[in-house]
């Protein structure tokens, strides 16, 4: 891949000193590259806060590289990130993290509720044990994503559905403000999905910020809010009925959807 | 004879014979317990390149006292030359697998033979040296728990005890470390100081194990007991208990065999008794014994075979 021109950075933009504090994830300029090839180009995005965001483009647009770029997992060849107008490393406590499902192994020795009880880490501090209160806190997370009967079932024993639910009551343990989720909707069932989907969408209702990568166009409108439609560079970004427009997504996945698949999917908004 | 046996085992049969065994059974507790987090990390293999990585330490820490006019047999001099070389082949290891193409198990493959071969050139020309003979270095390759002296066990003691106060201290973050190492990381831990954290212990477990059970065994007093453990239970805090049980009890029963019969290696011994446990574990822990899968599936056939019997009328 040969490197996108340069651009001159556009003065009208706020700094990154000047991003309001509510911003819950403000990104300006973000350039990652792995070796020489970059993989994302000068992004700029505002997640807007009590809603659903989706970070969508095709494979290899860069859309989990932005996440875990954000996390401070890759590191970023220029520009900035601003957490709630602070510098990640201030804002650690604002942010958790939804990682792919398949990134872990699940034949780890752990029960349901030891994952989520992870999630108070942060509360509990280092080299301190995890008490019977913390483990009531689990528990309640555990319910308020239907798994309240599992609680106590190896993580080995639950669907994929319900390993993905886990990882967001761990999520809802960490209190953030803004939460970040890699592909939460890959390889679970319809059904599933949409239980998912309400979980966030109450979590959002409280004025938490979900971000998520997301990879189904199909049903983009249907789930969330905003989007960022991305190939390395950012294409678009919006409200989802705005962005996915038929020349927004040509520009995305040019060659790669069929011409009566692209007007389908601009039309279905 | 079975007198003797139980004099040993029960700390009766003279005060040093009693000091070797309490020390190699604590170096099986801290090696079963240190051994589920590097298990769980993945870290088995990196345990061997190690354990490998030690012998020319060893034999450098025994020339350079030597000539310096030191005592070169000195237990804490040959334990730093190893812990020295020992987490070079880490490094090593580390660097040829985020610098090459190679990936780690060949790596690993590549560092540990390397090093074991500079320490058994270098050893060769220990022997012949004057006096170098009677150095006893060659220990160090099989273990003579029998052949240690009181400093020596409890050198071996204190540094097991060190190794399980930092595991009661951290065991929460190694935990969540092994399970899912991004996830600590975008909270802004610093898995690499963690990481260095067990690599640390590891390389403890494998120096002061040296001794006892030697370099080429080691490994297996670090995977074995845990390995074992898993069979029995499915929660890390259980496994991680029974983990030290089943190393502290193949470190004293190996210890008390061995010294009653002479000949007997220490190393080979223990490595046994753990094997022999594994094995026994295989067969009849419950849920995940071979026993009791076989069982559970013939019940789950036959009650399969009969619903579709009622189903078919």
């Amino acid at each position: 891949m040969t490197p996108p021109p340069v651009t001159i950075v556009d003065s009208e933009r706020p700094a990154p000193w000047a991003i309001a504090p509510d911003v819950p994830l403000a990104l300006r300029g973000l350039t990652v590259a792995y070796r020489a090839t970059p993989a994302l180009w000068n992004v700029d995005w505002d997640a807007p806060a009590g809603a659903m965001s989706a970070i969508v483009g095709p494979n290899g647009a860069g859309k989990s590289t932005l996440l875990k770029s954000v996390l401070g997992l890759v590191p970023t060849l220029a520009g900035e990130v601003r957490v709630f107008g602070a510098p990640l490393a201030k804002a650690r406590g604002d942010v958790a993290y939804v990682p792919q499902r398949n990134a872990v192994d699940w034949d780890f020795p752990a029960s349901a509720l030891d994952v989520v009880a992870m999630g108070l880490y942060g509360r509990i501090g280092w080299c301190r044990p995890v008490r019977r209160r913390h483990r009531e806190a689990a528990r309640a997370r555990l319910a308020e994503v239907g798994m309240a009967d599992l609680a106590d079932r190896q993580i080995g024993e639950l669907s994929g559905g319900q390993q993905q639910r886990v990882f967001i009551a761990r999520a809802l343990a960490q209190q953030a403000r803004l939460v970040m989720l890699d592909e939460p909707f890959a390889g679970v069932d319809a059904a599933t999905e949409h239980a998912l989907v309400t979980v966030l969408r109450g979590l959002a209702a409280t004025g938490v910020a979900v971000v998520a990568v997301h990879h189904d166009l199909a049903t983009l409108a249907d789930t969330f809010d905003h989007a960022l439609l991305l190939n390395v560079r950012r294409i678009a970004a919006g409200p989802v009925s705005e962005v996915l427009t038929e020349e927004a997504l040509q520009r995305a996945y040019g060659g790669r959807l069929a011409p009566t698949q692209l007007r389908a999917l601009a039309r279905a908004v | 004879m079975l007198a003797r046996l139980a004099d040993i085992l029960l700390f009766q049969a003279g005060f040093n014979t009693a000091v070797v065994t309490a020390g190699t059974t604590l170096l099986g507790i801290a090696a079963g317990i240190v051994g589920i987090f590097v298990v769980l990390r993945r870290r088995a293999l990196v345990a061997d390149a190690v354990s490998h990585g030690t012998l020319p330490g060893v034999a450098l820490a025994f020339l350079g006292a030597v000539a310096l006019g030191m005592e070169g047999r000195s237990l804490p001099v040959l334990l730093t030359g190893a812990a020295v070389t020992g987490v070079l082949a880490v490094l090593t290891v580390q660097w040829i697998r985020d610098n090459t193409r190679l990936p780690e198990d060949a790596a690993i493959g590549t560092v540990l033979s390397v090093f074991f071969g500079v320490g058994v050139v270098l050893l060769s020309h220990i022997q012949t040296l004057p006096g170098g003979g009677q150095a006893g270095l060659e220990t160090f390759l099989l273990g003579a728990a029998a052949t240690m002296n009181r400093a020596e066990a409890v050198t071996i003691a204190v540094a097991a005890i060190v190794a399980l106060a930092a595991v009661a201290l951290l065991h929460k973050e190694f935990a969540v470390l092994a399970f899912d190492h991004d996830w600590a990381a975008a909270r802004g831990w610093h898995t690499r100081l963690l990481d260095l954290a067990l690599m640390a212990l590891l390389v403890l477990v494998v120096i002061i194990g040296l001794k006892a059970v030697g370099l080429v065994l080691v490994i297996a007093l670090v995977i074995v007991p845990p390995a074992t453990a898993r069979l029995w239970c499915g929660r890390i805090g259980p496994m991680t208990l029974l983990a030290g049980a089943f190393g502290g009890i193949a470190g004293w029963a190996g210890t008390a065999a061995s010294a009653l019969f002479a000949d007997l290696p220490a190393g080979a011994v223990i490595v046994l008794v753990a094997a022999g446990m594994f094995g026994a574990s295989l067969l009849v822990a419950p849920e995940r014994g071979a026993f009791a899968t076989l069982l559970r599936t013939a019940r789950q056939r036959r009650a399969l075979a009969a619903r579709a019997m009622h189903e078919a009328g």
